[in-house]
């Protein structure tokens, strides 16, 4: 977990090790100083893990492999609408004759371990159909495409409620199942020798949990032949294709991946939402996710993390600094927290790319670091 | 019969209002090989504009004549458009000349968002109702097939402005700089254009066009809000590939097929998939457009290949 250590500032670069157990702990009480808050900053922080996994997907995707996917919510969207329809009443509602006969009169509810890798693999899928007609775009057209991808699926998620009842249309789908591990109830608060612990910690851990396979999993990726493969692709497609490698294959790869990390992403979130519907799929939010990564640091997990976290938390923070402060200044308030989020987001957008286009935390070339040279020199 | 002819003219009036848009987007791509994500928010900022200025001259003098009061708007529209579009090249646009390619498009994005943002902040979330300041009565020029004025006034003015714009860039001076320019900027310079100037004015150029298109498009439809600028302009975007982006005569072109393709298709959808998808699946044609054009056809109907430049 060398990467987490450049999360702090300075104490990362001079005492790697000291910052990365401070990180560690940091992730570790977070949610239990959040909690003096109130319940709503253990949410945030619960919303925060959920686009940290979505930001380390689409930094494959844009990062690594350099491909601008402006329509990565699509998958997201994928994995949730797979959770609701495996996991909620909605089937016995949509098609009550086929559920009576098929004995499911109160709708499908398949446990969570099957329907996660299910949602994944659909996702997956999407990435591949999506991947496949624009192998031969690149930059600035891929985006648009993409981008468009995402409203084809936004389109279909609000109409497909006829002539078959499918997604339930703009209303979305309600009453989704919570996550059951091994008959452990995520969302049901535990009362342990007389103190209530909130579910939204035990959702917190299990999420804390997904992100950090998520980072050993794309660390080791990043090292490996995928790794490097798509970084040459990146840098220059004519020269790595020149040097055998084979890039169909390769942007295949990063699409389906990174979309596999959205579709498992998605499948949390509903079951942390408890409902799902077309709004929160919208362009917005794949823009949002965007910018966590641009603002953090293209290519670099450090940098997806804590664009996420940041992004995430400020415009929280800013709702309840910023508000009370119109409401004071002008007896009246002027920007409500949506434009407040939106002018963050947009202005984090411009300005990164004006002023520290690498990002927050910019990725450095790879083997450029002093231990690295030296482990490759000892090896030659 | 008459559902298609219909269908065909209803076609044509988004189509020229497409194509007025997708010019914007075909100069500066053709010039700077920038997708200007944020033209679409110029046209919703020309909208808006002239509703303000348009229902402030109500309030104070409600007796001018309908048409007074439209060009009034206009009026205001224009150079509003014009600065906003200066600015966003001037601040944004300029200072990113060369960066790596992903740079200038993240921005563009967040130009887009930005404009989004502010004019939530100046004319509010709610849909407002446009003037319709050109009658809208239809007239019947063939049994069944209906045309309002404020429609023929739109095919008037697009083809208008859109021969204007070509007669500009083929026969005057600054269209030569602007053609030099577009074909290489740095023996363009040595040749005595100013480089820097002939971008500035390409930008606000295709923002009138995009404020007059606003304008149009408001009317048309009676409505105008903060996000209205957004699927115009992915659509006149798509007509500007389909036509063979950096290319004029295409971009027109491009906006009259993408015009009648959707109009023409959301009359008849529903009977091609045997009911399965209906007319809500409109805003669809031009993404999978876009997508057939690009991986099959990457030159546009009329242009040079371009989808690798990056």
């Amino acid at each position: 977990m060398n990467e987490l250590a450049e999360l702090v500032p300075y104490l990362g670069k001079h005492k790697p090790r000291a910052a990365r157990a401070l990180v560690i702990l940091l992730a570790l009480v977070a949610p239990l100083i959040a909690i003096m808050f109130g319940r709503t900053w253990v949410r945030v922080l619960d919303f925060a893990l959920l686009y940290m996994m979505l930001a380390l997907g689409l930094n494959l995707v844009v990062g690594y492999a350099g491909l601008l996917d402006l329509g990565y919510i699509a998958f997201y969207a994928v994995g949730a609408y797979t959770w609701a329809f495996l996991a909620s009443p909605h089937f016995a509602e949509a098609f009550p004759a086929l559920a009576a006969g098929l004995g499911a009169a109160d709708g499908i509810h398949l446990p969570f371990w099957l329907v996660l890798p299910v949602g994944a693999a659909l996702a997956a899928m999407a990435g591949i159909i999506l991947g496949f007609p624009v192998l031969r775009l690149r930059g600035d057209y891929l985006a648009i495409v993409t981008l468009g991808f995402g409203e084809i699926v936004r389109i279909f998620m609000n109409n497909l409620n006829y002539p078959v009842n499918i997604t339930n249309g703009p209303q979305g789908i309600n009453l989704l199942d919570s996550m059951n591990l091994f008959g452990w109830d995520l969302a049901r608060s535990i009362k342990l020798w007389g103190v209530k612990i909130d579910s939204l910690f035990f959702y917190y851990y299990f999420f804390l949990l997904c992100v950090v396979g998520s980072i050993l999993f794309i660390q080791r990726l990043q090292i490996s032949r995928i790794g490097r493969a798509w970084a040459a692709m990146r840098d220059d497609e004519l020269a790595a294709k020149a040097i055998g490698i084979n890039i169909r294959n390769m942007k295949l790869l990063a699409f389906a991946l990174g979309a596999t990390f959205g579709g498992v992403a998605g499948g949390l979130f509903g079951a942390f939402q408890g409902f799902v519907s077309p709004e929160s799929f919208s362009l917005m939010e794949s823009i949002a996710v965007l910018v966590m990564v641009v603002f953090g640091g293209m290519g670099n997990i450090a940098g997806a993390i804590a664009g996420a976290l940041i992004l995430t938390a400020l415009p929280e923070i800013l709702r309840h600094i910023a508000l009370p402060i119109q409401q004071a200044l002008f007896g009246q308030v002027l920007l409500d927290p949506e434009v407040l989020r939106m002018l963050l987001y947009s202005l984090a957008m411009i300005l990164m790319m004006l002023l520290r286009p690498g990002g927050l935390i910019p990725a450095h070339a790879r083997y450029s670091r002093p231990e690295f040279i030296a482990a490759g020199e000892a090896r030659a | 019969m008459e559902t298609l002819l219909q269908q065909i003219l209803n076609g044509l009036v988004v189509g020229s209002v497409y194509a007025l848009v997708a010019l914007g987007y075909t100069m500066v791509y053709g010039i700077l090989g920038l997708i200007n994500f944020a033209h679409g928010e110029v046209l919703m900022i020309g909208a808006l504009s002239a509703l303000t200025t348009i229902s402030s001259l109500i309030g104070v003098a409600p007796d001018l004549p309908p048409l007074l009061l439209l060009a009034a708007g206009l009026l205001v529209a224009i150079p509003t458009c014009m600065t906003v579009a200066f600015l966003m090249e001037r601040l944004a646009y300029r200072r990113l000349r060369g960066a790596p390619r992903l740079a200038p498009l993240i921005t563009a994005i967040g130009v887009s968002f930005l404009l989004q943002t502010l004019a939530m902040i100046v004319w509010g979330r709610n849909y407002h109702t446009f003037p319709q300041l050109i009658s809208t009565t239809p007239l019947q020029p063939i049994d069944g097939v209906f045309i309002s004025p404020v429609q023929i006034s739109i095919i008037l003015v697009s083809a208008l402005l859109m021969f204007a714009l070509v007669t500009l860039v083929n026969r005057t001076r600054l269209g030569r700089a602007m053609r030099a320019t577009a074909e290489n900027h740095r023996v363009a310079s040595l040749m005595g254009v100013d480089v820097n100037r002939i971008i500035a004015l390409t930008f606000v150029l295709g923002a009138a066009l995009a404020a007059v298109a606003g304008v149009m498009f408001a009317s048309n439809y009676g409505i105008a809000h903060y996000a209205m600028g957004f699927m115009p302009g992915l659509k006149a975007f798509t007509a500007a590939v389909l036509g063979g982006i950096g290319n004029l005569a295409g971009a027109m072109l491009g906006g009259i097929v993408l015009g009648l393709v959707e109009a023409v298709g959301a009359g008849y959808i529903e009977d091609f998939t045997f009911g399965f998808l209906n007319s809500s699946y409109q805003d669809i044609f031009a993404f999978v457009i876009l997508g057939a054009v690009l991986i099959f056809r990457p030159t546009g109907l009329l242009g040079e290949r371009v989808s690798d430049r990056a």
